[in-house]
């Protein structure tokens, strides 16, 4: 070990370069990286959603007009879960290390950290949902402007759940039950986005216009946009006192 | 100048301490003492802004804590090694610099673990490193980032000899340099002066 | 800070005037009550398509109302609470729940029975029914919530977070799950099409309400000085008083 004798004063230095980057895309980039060093557990969802969405059509039955009418709200149902075992992971282990402090004592604006963080659970956990699930339609006989309507509803609605379900993880940090307890909160806010999701591919296969339910998604997306990253900071606060 | 009025905290049905005042003054440190579970970690919360104390106030150069301008001149480091395990040590600077906007290049966070004997290690996922060493990896955010208070839960825990006389360097110089510190240790400190606060 | 509001707002002075308040609201839930239930059950017609079988409404629709009341009174005492950080706040919102999620419980059982001597199911995916569902599980989750968490304010703050966030979406999962069910019009059945409504049948309704909120209230005053005989266990007021010895 050198440098001990080095004048102290020394330390201005060392200082970092200050406001030149932005706290969100670093935060991003920091849980991606520690997401791809910890591939299993994000596979792990993902074939759960595979695996999920695959068991429905074994317990009802392969009739192909059967499995178009179930197809979406299987999947939907699928995309919710699969995004759901993921939530947990999001401030857990933040939390555990103390990282999370360092975040919440941070300069920045919390939410915008929150933010952050939110934007990575979904590329990490949403967005193979989307790209899986028009494959997966396959398997429910969907036609093509069916599984472009699933696809389109699910880029908008998995965020809204990564940004509503931050909450509940948020909420549940460190909380005894935590995994059981976070789905009953976090379920039942999801409603909305399961009913208008599913609800759009089966007007498209009724031949009717998806518009209304995707545009209605779209609202619900930008109603969570306003609204969880706030709730997630005050909650994350209290979850520290 | 850091300030706490009539501070208390109950924990549960107990009352971890109450009435608490004092004050700490640019170029000072202070050292909250206390027996095990009297609270002490509690207190430093409770001045990081970390929690809300159950009675009284901290109060920052006169107004109340938990601004901006205050998170941007508080550096705290609490019990846990607050590191991510799968970064390697410089990645951990490099993000805890990014999280407040600013660009940390590889070569001055080299540096700066250097200064605390980690030459060599900082492209380790912190994983492999020991007790002692994650610690360091935190204590060399001090060099990374100007603050004005410092405070610090146990930062002596797990550090050997020369650690210790690093960080204890790091501190005078700091405080001489005209800034705060607030410290809890279950070692004696190695540092000159400083008013102790007893819980 | 002598408004009365806000003297009452201790712990202290609020348990002695609560329990005064108590037997006032039990008597006039008693008397709302028994005036209620007349004229549901006597007074009110029998229904031209439904015959008797209807009167069950006089349950069921109060106990919705009450449901959705006390959860949006129940969120605004937990905002209050965070707002204001004052304990007596957080513990209104505490006391309230567990008698909201019994009028959303009781609300989804009087629907089933009513569903079934009409249209032979015992449950019926209709708009109102199913939100009632959901409104029961976000009681549930506050519930379950509030009892995880050790520490007694981090559970307040934490629960009243859910509650804000639930207050919100409670429209939005009404407006949501009534547009699911209109455009699934398997069944022409709706409990929301009630009968054309008499005047008894309304003035039974609102009775029937009238009891119900006079009982939430005087069970949330018992629940209330229960929460804070607990929670203030250690105080001298407490172990002077009368229940203590």
């Amino acid at each position: 070990m050198k440098a001990i004798d080095a004048p102290v004063a020394a330390t201005r230095e060392f200082r970092a370069a200050p406001r030149e980057g932005s706290p969100v895309l670093a935060v991003l980039q920091r849980d991606l990286l520690l997401a791809m060093r910890r591939k299993g557990e994000v596979l792990t969802a993902l074939f759960f959603f595979v695996i999920v969405s695959s068991l429905f059509p074994l317990g009802i039955g392969p009739e192909p007009a059967l499995l178009r009418k179930i197809g979406p709200g299987v999947l939907w149902v699928g995309a919710l879960l699969a995004t759901m075992l993921g939530l947990q992971r999001m401030f857990a282990s933040d939390h555990a290390d103390g990282t999370l402090e360092q975040m919440v004592l941070s300069s920045a604006p919390l939410p915008l950290l929150v933010a952050g963080k939110i934007a990575a659970h979904w590329l990490v956990c949403g967005l193979p949902v989307v790209l899986l699930a028009p494959v997966l339609g396959l398997q429910f006989d969907l036609d093509a402007a069916s599984l472009a309507t699933l696809t389109l509803g699910l880029l908008i609605g998995t965020p809204v759940l990564s940004l509503l379900g931050a909450i509940g993880a948020a909420l549940t940090l460190g909380v005894r039950g935590g995994g059981a307890l976070l789905s009953l909160l976090v379920l039942p806010l999801y409603i909305p986005t399961l009913i208008f999701g599913a609800g759009a591919v089966q007007a498209q296969l009724s031949g009717l216009d998806p518009g209304g339910h995707l545009s209605l998604l779209g609202a619900l997306l930008a109603l969570s946009l306003f609204i969880a990253p706030w709730a997630t900071t005050a909650a994350l606060r209290i979850s520290l006192e | 100048m850091l300030s706490a009025h009539h501070l208390s905290c109950v924990r549960g049905h107990r009352p971890l301490f109450s009435g608490l005042a004092f004050r700490v003054e640019p170029g000072s440190w202070t050292q909250v003492r206390g027996a095990n579970g009297s609270g002490k970690t509690s207190l430093l919360r409770l001045l990081a802004g970390l929690a809300r104390p159950d009675e009284g106030e901290v109060r920052w150069h006169g107004a109340a804590i938990g601004g901006e301008d205050f998170r941007r001149a508080l550096m705290y480091l609490g019990h846990g090694a607050a590191v991510k395990e799968d970064l390697t040590a410089s990645e951990n600077l490099g993000f805890a610099a990014g999280a407040e906007g600013a660009t940390l290049s590889r070569e001055r966070a080299a540096e700066a673990l250097a200064r605390f004997g980690l030459a060599g290690r900082e492209d380790l996922p912190v994983r492999h490193l020991s007790a002692g060493q994650k610690r360091r990896v935190l204590l060399a955010r001090t060099l990374t980032r100007p603050a004005q208070l410092w405070i610090l839960d146990e930062p002596f825990t797990a550090l050997d000899g020369k650690a210790v006389e690093v960080l204890a360097q790091l501190v005078a110089g700091h405080v001489a340099g005209g800034g705060m510190a607030v410290l809890t240790s279950h070692q004696p400190i190695p540092l000159p002066g400083g008013q102790v606060v007893e819980l | 800070m002598s408004s009365p509001f806000f003297r009452f707002a201790s712990p202290v002075r609020f348990y002695p005037m609560a329990g005064k308040l108590i037997p006032w609201f039990w008597m006039a839930a008693s008397v709302f009550g028994l005036v209620g239930l007349y004229v549901g059950f006597m007074v009110a017609p029998t229904d031209a398509t439904q015959g008797d079988g209807y009167r069950i409404i006089f349950l069921h629709v109060p106990a919705s109302w009450m449901s959705m009341f006390i959860y949006v009174v129940m969120a605004g005492w937990a905002a209050a609470g965070l707002a204001f950080h004052t304990r007596l706040s957080s513990m209104v919102a505490l006391a309230l729940a567990p008698t909201g999620a019994l009028m959303a419980f009781l609300s989804l059982w009087t629907g089933a029975l009513w569903g079934k001597p009409m249209w032979g199911t015992w449950w019926v995916w209709d708009a109102r029914l199913t939100s009632e569902l959901i409104l029961l599980f976000l009681y549930l989750g506050f519930l379950a919530l509030h009892a995880a968490i050790d520490e007694p304010k981090r559970a307040d703050r934490a629960a009243a977070v859910l509650a804000l966030v639930g207050v919100v979406n409670v429209p939005i999962i009404y407006f949501s799950v009534k547009w699911w069910n209109t455009l699934h019009q398997g069944s022409s059945v709706s409990l929301t099409k009630a009968p054309a409504m008499a005047q008894t049948m309304l003035w039974g309704m609102l009775l029937m309400a009238l009891c119900f909120w006079m009982y939430s209230i005087a069970a949330g005053l018992t629940r209330l000085r229960a929460i804070i005989l607990e929670r203030e266990a250690q105080a001298s007021w407490v172990l002077q008083l009368p229940e203590a010895a």
